[in-house]
């Protein structure tokens, strides 16, 4: 689970980066606070190979990164 | 994997990139200064002296400075942003973000934009319009982000915003409006140059209207000067740079379109000068500190009209960091450099980046 509310881009995707490099989970969830994150965070999980889903999740986003 | 398209990779950036170049061509071509159609850090430069925070270059005859005038561009960007996000849904109040030492970030990525004389914004309207010294504008700019970037892997972050309430997120949008009110309304105690660059603008109205138009783009292809070689470098992801060379061809064909011509060259180039090593160096800072501050002043305009109040405060600092650059004669002109302790000023600045960006390498949260 990456917690990336309250930062603004890079940070969401430098912390998903981080999540994902090496360790390369299965899935992964991430929240983000605000459409241009869930828009970044979305291009750099699918280049790196991951299908994603979004929900909204109490007024913020929820994303879902999947193998 | 699904293939995105080029279109839908691209499309969004490189339309924005043509509506800007375009938009800094048509102002120009209008009356603002030349290669200046567009430039964050001049304009708000401007509205600094229009509220007589500095009045440089002041001729007692004349009675003004040369760089006052409530520039409608910046208001707006602002507006614009405002108005989409608002119908998209994005406006949300947010702050709390480390707003003090962004504050200090801005004042000096403006004293470095102004010893080279442009935000990153101007300084691509420059290569576009033929200015050799933005080039080497540009060399200190990536170096700039490189720099931030480094720090950016070792964990630097600012803290964490917060969701603030309607009141905190719609003060900065509505002190465009007053902006925009004095603008036209004219009153005796806002200053409008009547010599020099600040005198020199388009029809109001015409600004106004392309300002808008540009901020609602920016804010949906979320274009960024500095994001655009940070995500490049950081990401591989090359969609905000595209943006930022669709400019700078745009920029050059207009020039040729209206009749302006495009002679390359280090001299005689409009409100520039050529030292090198202050071009080079303001861009570092500027590159450096907008890194850390997540965006260029360009994109620090459109979050604050998203309602991110940390952008308004770290756009409070530009406004703050413009009169310092002109009361202590840091700002350069086309003569050269200012008279004033430029060097000492650019050094301070590298040593309170370093200090902020080694203080805020705390981990992130994963």
């Amino acid at each position: 689970m990456v917690d990336a509310r309250g930062y603004s881009c890079p940070m969401p995707v430098v912390m998903v980066q981080k999540a994902v490099k090496g360790k390369d989970p299965d899935t992964l969830e991430v929240l983000v606070d605000n459409q241009c994150s869930v828009e970044n965070v979305t291009r750099f999980a699918k280049n790196s190979g991951y299908q994603v889903t979004v929900s909204d999740y109490d007024g913020d986003f929820k994303l879902i990164l999947k193998k | 994997m699904e293939k995105e398209s080029f279109l839908k990779r691209y499309g969004l950036l490189i339309a924005a990139g043509v509506v800007v170049g375009a938009a800094a061509v048509l102002l120009t071509a209008y009356g603002n200064p030349a290669n200046m159609g567009f430039c964050i850090a001049c304009f708000l430069r401007d509205i600094s002296g229009a509220l007589n925070f500095q009045r440089a270059g002041f001729d007692a005859e004349v009675g003004t400075g040369i760089v006052q005038y409530l520039r409608p561009e910046i208001m707006g960007l602002v507006l614009g942003a405002a108005i989409v996000a608002a119908v998209k849904k994005e406006f949300r109040p947010k702050g709390g973000s480390s707003p003090m030492l962004r504050f200090i970030i801005a004042v000096f990525v403006m004293i470095g934009a102004l010893v080279f004389l442009g935000c990153p914004l101007r300084m691509v309207i420059r290569i576009g319009g033929g200015d050799l010294n933005a080039v080497v504008g540009l060399v200190g700019f990536v170096i700039g982000i490189l720099i931030g970037i480094a720090f950016l892997k070792r964990g630097f972050s600012l803290q964490r915003a917060y969701k603030q309430t309607m009141a905190e997120g719609v003060v900065f949008p509505g002190v465009m409006v007053v902006l925009l009110a004095l603008l036209v309304a004219a009153p005796s105690f806002i200053i409008f140059s009547k010599s020099g660059p600040g005198s020199q603008h388009a029809p109001w109205a015409l600004a106004l209207v392309v300002a808008l138009v540009v901020g609602a783009v920016a804010q949906r292809s979320r274009l960024c000067m500095v994001g655009g070689i940070r995500d490049a470098v950081l990401f591989k992801d090359f969609r905000l740079v595209s943006a930022f060379i669709t400019i700078i061809i745009t920029v050059m064909v207009g020039n040729l379109i209206v009749g302006n011509g495009l002679t390359f060259s280090f001299t005689d180039q409009p409100i520039a000068h050529n030292e090198a090593l202050w071009n080079l160096l303001g861009m570092v800072l500027v590159g450096w500190g907008s890194v850390l501050l997540g965006g260029c002043p360009l994109r620090q305009l459109i979050l604050a009209g998203e309602g991110n109040t940390d952008s308004a405060v770290t756009v409070t600092g530009f406004v703050v960091g413009a009169a310092v650059a002109h009361n202590f004669g840091l700002a350069s002109s086309a003569t050269g450099i200012g008279t004033g302790p430029v060097a000492l000023a650019v050094v301070c600045g590298f040593v309170v980046l370093a200090v902020i960006s080694a203080a805020n390498m705390a981990k992130v949260e994963v």
